[in-house]
């Protein structure tokens, strides 16, 4: 049994550090708005959907204008990574504006409502929009970066076996690496990241010191669905077909991994996002053999659920979250 | 010159006067009282200043602007800072950090330039740190600059939320009871440090302070304030002899 899995476990290893990428930078998006807001914004999957759907519109936009030919693409992926930040962005910026803000001093239950109902709201204007383009809302993309690499793991430790990697895997990987780290430079080294900083701990007090809260929570959603989208486009590649659902799962696993690393830490949702992406795949890979054939690769996703109530029950505030004492 | 003028301002919370009707004026470069019995609506009056609350009627001028519907935050930006009773630092960030952001406003880098942290947005930060470290100086806590607050004495902390308001070079300093909880030695350094912002950075200060020794001894005027109304205002020897103010702190003499 233990010989089946250290077979495969390079690959294991590769598949479940490209989806944790994933779930690290879209649960990024969650422990930021969690942070300052202490809002759960369960429409920030559909954000990284929505995303993905930007992009691969943009792709074969591209491809039909016969741009990509004309065009390394490395650089094209830059642009549509650049331009979907943005959109998304603003996007999240918007929805803050009018279906968050108005409900700041609501109760907390008002405003989850609200977001998943924001939720729904996009993954329809999504569907709608591809239906109405395209006659059919699952979309594939074009085909980039397929080209295999084969990482010799054999020849470190010879029961593993050799594992493939997509370079379009280590484009996503090394894209996510970069996007953490600024994401992480920009928290804790810039006026701006100070001042989101000082204001998910005490909003009046930022207030004083001349922050401008409004702004700064406009920040936080712009940041958060910037780099949504940009994971978005990512998958996407990564991936080949998208639909609207894509983000709902998905969105519930980021967030998942942002309650594993202690939501509201920043860095406790990258390494939660990476944690969860290898576990997932661990069980995607080895349920079948760890349970004697009674439960299947398919069972993955009760695996990453199970985490979740394992961790509520056991470290509610999470691997790096520190627990909250209240004076009374 | 009249930096801060308050005109009739009244204050409700519900049914209850937390304010009544409460005139005065703060001179540019005085240090300002505002004294009374626990209640009698010190920080009220501090938080409607400040833009915490918005007074229910009346208004405030801060250099001649009508500031009554200003948001706080652009109250700071014009110079109104503050320090506060039970201490609002940041706990998490350092002493540094939490001075630093006493400068936001003064910088004024945008998001981008600031995210990518090059040219005008790094000599900036260099600009602003150097004046943070003349507040580190200044208040001789050189020493705790890289811990975070949370970890810092009581004592140490006050001093810190004094330099953050300090930080923000205010025009006006508004500080609630900053000698609160200290011991004979801290309340002697912290009134060393106002008369020194006072004097060496030429700050008006409103002060709140239980400690009446410590008030008629620094203050250039007080105003006392009982059940939301002002009793009495004048300089210190004009109030400690004003008759409402002796029967507000130490009531009426009852014959039987």
């Amino acid at each position: 049994m233990l010989t089946e899995i250290l077979h495969t476990l390079p690959q294991v290893l590769l598949d479940g550090l490209t989806l944790g990428a994933v779930y690290a930078i879209v649960a990024l998006g969650y422990t930021m708005v969690y942070g300052i807001l202490e809002l759960i914004n369960f429409a920030h999957g559909e954000i990284f959907m929505t995303g993905a759907f930007i992009g691969t519109a943009i792709f074969l936009t591209m491809t039909g204008l016969g741009v990509m030919s004309a065009m390394p693409a490395l650089l094209a992926l830059i642009l549509v990574l650049v331009v979907t930040s943005v959109l998304t962005g603003v996007l999240g910026m918007g929805i803050e504006r009018v279906a968050y803000r108005p409900l700041r001093k609501a109760p907390k239950l008002i405003t989850l409502i609200t977001a998943i109902g924001v939720s729904f709201l996009l993954q329809d204007l999504v569907r709608f929009i591809a239906e109405l383009k395209k006659g059919n809302y699952i979309i594939t993309g074009p085909s980039l970066f397929t080209n295999q690499v084969t990482v010799e793991a054999s020849s470190l430790f010879s029961t593993f076996n050799n594992a493939q990697l997509k370079s379009s895997s280590i484009i996503l990987i090394v894209t996510a690496i970069i996007m953490m780290f600024a994401l992480d430079f920009f928290i804790n080294r810039t006026k701006w990241g100070m001042a989101m900083r000082a204001v998910a701990q005490d909003r009046e007090t930022a207030a004083l010191m001349s922050v401008n809260v409004n702004k700064v929570i406009s920040l936080t959603f712009f940041v958060g669905s910037a780099l949504g989208g940009a994971t978005g486009v990512l998958f996407a590649v990564q991936y080949g077909t998208i639909d609207p659902y894509i983000g709902f799962i998905l969105g519930l696993k980021a967030f998942t991994a942002a309650v594993l690393g202690g939501i509201g830490n920043i860095r406790g949702a990258m390494f939660g996002g990476v944690l969860l992406g290898l576990l997932e795949m661990f069980a995607a890979a080895n349920l079948s053999i760890l349970s004697g054939g009674v439960l299947g690769g398919e069972y993955k996703d009760v695996f990453a659920f199970a985490i979740l109530i394992l961790v509520l029950i056991f470290k509610p505030e999470g691997i790096f979250g520190k627990a909250v004492t209240e004076k009374v | 010159m009249n930096l801060l003028e308050v005109r009739n301002i009244s204050l409700a919370f519900g049914g209850v006067k937390a304010l009544n009707d409460v005139s005065f004026t703060i001179r540019k470069g005085e240090i300002f009282s505002l004294i009374g019995p626990n209640g009698a609506g010190k920080t009220s009056m501090l938080n409607c200043i400040s833009g915490l609350y918005r007074p229910t009627e009346g208004s405030i001028s801060f250099e001649g602007a009508d500031i009554t519907g200003m948001k706080p935050f652009k109250r700071a930006g014009l110079g109104i800072a503050r320090a506060f009773q039970n201490i609002e630092l940041f706990s998490h960030l350092t002493v540094l950090d939490n001075l630093m952001l006493g400068r936001h406003t003064k910088m004024k880098t945008g998001v981008l330039a600031g995210g990518f942290y090059w040219g005008r947005a790094q000599k900036e930060e260099i600009e602003h740190r150097k004046a943070v470290e003349r507040v580190i100086d200044f208040l001789e806590i050189e020493d705790i600059r890289n811990i975070p607050v949370g970890r810092l004495a009581y004592g140490l902390k006050k001093r810190v939320e004094v330099g953050r308001a300090l930080a923000m070079e205010p025009k006006l300093l508004l500080l609630d009871e900053p000698m609160a909880g200290m011991n004979a030695e801290e309340k002697e350094d912290m009134a060393r440090f106002i008369l020194d912002i006072h004097e060496e950075m030429g700050s008006t200060v409103v002060l709140i302070e239980h400690d009446m020794g410590v008030v008629m001894d620094l203050s250039d005027s007080v105003a006392v304030l009982d059940f939301g109304k002002l009793i009495g205002k004048g300089t210190p020897q004009e109030v400690q002899e004003n008759p409402d103010v002796i029967k507000a702190y130490l009531g009426e003499e009852q014959f039987i």
